[in-house]
């Protein structure tokens, strides 16, 4: 492992422990209450799923032009943070809708677009897993569909008749509660690069346990 | 015969029944809006459980995950160690 990445897991560890104080902390939303808080976990898991898609397609179209397999491990990584991160997003969101908007799913373009994202990726890691020699291209090229869609996860709410909120409710908070939000963002973003490193460190290995199989029969 | 004859009627009986039975109860007109307040607490949802949930929900993911790769990367360290010993003992 890099030097970084024991500090690194400390911070993050810390930023964990006072993460739950911030968000206590934090007022109540008039109309939602108490539920509203489950947001503080919500949209950074959702900030982090997005993220971890554009990663896992950058990596494949570089795969994909390059052939090195360092960007295919990359991507590999990644697509498992997608399914990780999207589940938090897809089982937190509708704990807190089933109190303020009365419903746990609705078909709006954003809940349907997350979930497809959020299969794109189940699919990436299937066929990874199941899909035998070649499926590195195959998946890459899958990855590219997961990417495409984060900008219309993103901007649907925006362009469509949606119950979600829009995008511009995030710049417009008060202090004391963009403070709890953002620094559970950023501990949730160490903890993605902190996973991502080592799901990665879990690829290089194999890589050279491959190797070493294939040496020891030539 | 006679059982074709009895399936018809349990048939028909599960599709016009179901509907007569929902008839029977018309739920009850409202006047105006109810404060939420004021709902009796049978029809009040709680917030706290769904917020314990979702917040045991991304704890207990995060913490399986992490665990998860923690595993994995013990299995191949092992294998990885035992492929070099092998190896250095053929050379």
């Amino acid at each position: 492992m890099p030097k970084w990445f024991t500090p690194a897991a400390i911070v993050c560890a810390l930023m964990f422990a006072v993460a739950p104080i911030l968000i206590a902390n934090a007022p109540y939303e008039s109309t939602m209450g108490l539920v509203q808080k489950i947001f503080y976990v919500h949209l950074p898991s959702a900030l982090i799923f997005l993220i971890a898609a554009v990663v896992c397609g950058v990596a494949s179209v570089r795969f994909l032009f390059r052939g090195n397999p360092r960007h295919d491990r990359l991507a590999w990584a990644a697509a498992e943070l997608v399914v990780l991160f999207g589940i938090i997003t897809l089982v937190t969101g509708p704990l807190w809708a089933r109190k303020a908007w009365g419903v746990w799913w609705q078909w709006d373009v954003r809940l349907t677009a997350s979930l497809m994202g959020w299969m794109v990726a189940v699919a990436y890691l299937l066929l990874r897993k199941y899909g035998g020699p070649g499926s590195d291209k195959l998946a890459a090229g899958l990855a590219l569909f997961g990417m495409a869609n984060v900008p219309f996860i993103y901007i649907s709410v925006n362009y469509w008749r949606t119950i979600h909120p829009t995008t511009n409710v995030l710049p417009t908070l008060p202090v004391s509660m963009g403070l709890p939000v953002w620094f559970t963002f950023a501990t949730f973003f160490l903890l993605f690069l902190l996973l991502l490193r080592m799901r990665v460190r879990l690829e290089e290995q194999r890589a050279q346990v491959d190797a070493l199989y294939l040496s020891a029969d030539a | 015969m006679l059982r074709r004859f009895l399936a018809a009627i349990a048939l028909a009986a599960l599709m016009f029944g179901a509907p007569l039975g929902a008839q029977q109860q018309p739920p009850q007109q409202q006047d105006g809006f109810v404060p939420i307040d004021q709902l009796p607490p049978q029809d009040q949802l709680p917030a706290a459980p769904l917020l314990v949930t979702a917040y045991s929900f991304v704890v207990l993911a995060l913490f399986v995950y992490v665990l998860s790769v923690a595993r994995r990367l013990g299995v191949v360290q092992r294998e990885l160690d035992r492929l070099q010993s092998d190896a250095r003992r053929r050379t």
